[in-house]
């Protein structure tokens, strides 16, 4: 563990079937969070020197890794623009919404307590819109 | 986690849990069950025959897009004979349906099919920015529901097509039939279930997903990486089914069978030959000639609320009375041209399609 950079890791986060509309009609986002969340909460660092404004280093509660249930969260304090209630219910997204972890179901996955990894690529999609 | 096998072939990497069975399975055998169910569906129902003239109801959504692509694999795989065509209803919703109509033109040139595109403002004289400028964004829905209905038909009777299909789900059937038992409509709950429907003499209209989940169509669109369009109608949906929806995927995720089993439900109820007794005949419209129930039909007494002014005439039985207080509807009154069917084989004119842009 070196004492000069805190461990990070970074995933691609894409949106669809609407839900892009949430993040400021985006949908694809480059996230780099903390693997492993500090406790106690210690605030949120700067973005990292790459230039994109989307990335940044977040921090929260708890000793565990950085998982998909974290990212939700991370997702909708930092990057969500408007009703965060079409995104979020309860501690999990909002039922009708689809999530891929590297183009699997999260259902097969673990949903929230999937541990994510370095180049991961995690999918929203809303079921919720007209056909 | 260790990666699991596919329940089906036991071979290749699962990548998505079905909600009808739990099964896990792997991506190409996902493609296979989908289409192979819909295709158990459309044999079982009867819904064709060969030489069968068939429009796709498309909007450019999830749901019809799906619906194009996979009949058009299975009529080339099972040979089913049939001539499919694409129909698209223009609303006049600017900002929402004419981008959603691009992705039908994209459509109709990715299937190779041929694109009918009719509006409501040649149908109904109204587009529908025209009509929430007047009666506001409560009751729109309901206009904009019963003009589709209606618009669709004609669509169909100017395609000369025996058959219509359209990309509705087992998500919104469960839908379609709790707010029917919510709203007492017994009428409505009876026909909501039924895969295939035809009135006296409109055109059948099926819909093959009957028993296909929402998610496994998002998903079968996401792996099948399918040109969709999907924003939220700007004049806000339903908000009566947007409860009804949010109700049921609460139902789905604490139990995923929910769904199909709401269907069953409705399937099962039963009514009573004296209930069956009170319930109005189908006649046709004295002004347009269109199936209804009533000596006017529902579009034609909303267009005459909107010509006269008085738009909630259709919405609200108060309402109503105060229109026929007014008097008779006036003679130049803007009405709806007269229906014909005209399915009669060998008769076919000329229609004016799409041109592939």
């Amino acid at each position: 563990m070196g004492s000069q950079s805190i461990p990070t890791v970074s995933v691609k986060v894409e949106f669809g079937g609407g839900l892009e509309l949430l993040f400021a009609n985006q949908r694809t986002h480059r996230v780099a969070l903390l693997a492993r969340l500090p406790s106690p909460a210690s605030g949120t660092a700067g973005p990292s020197n790459d230039g994109q404004s989307d990335v940044a280093v977040a921090a929260a509660a708890a000793g565990r890794p950085a998982d998909v249930a974290y990212l939700i969260h991370w997702l909708r304090d930092n990057l969500l623009t408007e009703r965060p209630e079409l995104f979020v219910e309860g501690e999990t997204v909002r039922p009708g919404i689809l999530v891929l972890v590297n183009d699997t179901d999260w259902e097969l996955e673990g949903e929230g307590d999937y541990v994510l990894k370095e180049g991961d690529e995690i999918v929203f999609i809303s079921t919720l819109h007209g056909g | 986690m260790p990666p699991r096998t596919c329940a089906l072939c036991n071979d290749a990497r699962a990548i998505l849990k079905r909600p009808k069975t739990g099964q896990q399975i792997c991506k190409d055998c996902f493609f296979w069950v989908f289409e192979t169910e819909v295709h158990n569906t459309i044999v079982e129902a009867g819904l064709f025959k060969p030489g069968d003239r068939v429009a796709i109801g498309a909007s450019g959504g999830k749901d019809s897009t799906v619906l194009a692509h996979v009949m058009k694999t299975l009529n080339d795989r099972y040979d089913y004979g049939l001539e499919l065509f694409l129909l698209s209803i223009d609303e006049g919703i600017t900002g929402y349906r004419d981008d959603s109509l691009e992705t039908v033109k994209r459509n109709q040139q990715q299937y190779d099919m041929p694109l009918k595109i009719l509006s409501y403002d040649e149908i109904f004289g109204w587009t529908m920015d025209a009509i929430v400028s007047q009666v506001g964004k409560k009751n729109n829905c309901t206009f904009c529901g019963v003009f589709r209905r209606q618009a669709l038909d004609r669509g169909a009777a100017s395609l000369h097509v025996d058959h219509i299909v359209t990309g509705h789900n087992a998500d919104d059937i469960a839908e379609t039939v709790l707010m029917n038992i919510m709203r007492g409509d017994i009428a409505r709950l009876g026909r909501c279930t039924m895969i295939c429907t035809q009135g006296e003499d409109t055109i059948k209209r099926s819909k093959p997903f009957k028993y296909a989940y929402e998610k496994e169509i998002v998903m079968y669109a996401y792996f099948k990486k399918l040109d969709y369009f999907s924003t939220e109608c700007i004049y806000s949906p339903d908000a009566y089914r947007g409860h009804a929806r949010a109700f049921l995927k609460d139902l789905e995720a604490a139990r995923p069978s929910a769904i199909i089993d709401i269907i069953h439900s409705g399937e099962a109820f039963e009514v009573r030959e004296e209930v069956k007794a009170t319930q109005k005949s189908q006649q046709t419209c004295k002004r347009c000639g269109y199936m209804s129930s009533n000596d006017l039909c529902k579009a034609c007494t909303l267009l005459e609320g909107l010509e006269r002014g008085m738009a909630q005439a259709a919405i609200t039985d108060r309402a109503r009375k105060r229109l026929d207080a007014e008097g008779p509807a006036p003679d130049n009154l803007r009405t709806i041209p007269f229906f014909q069917n005209s399915t009669t084989p060998g008769t076919s004119t000329p229609v004016a399609l799409e041109t592939p842009s």
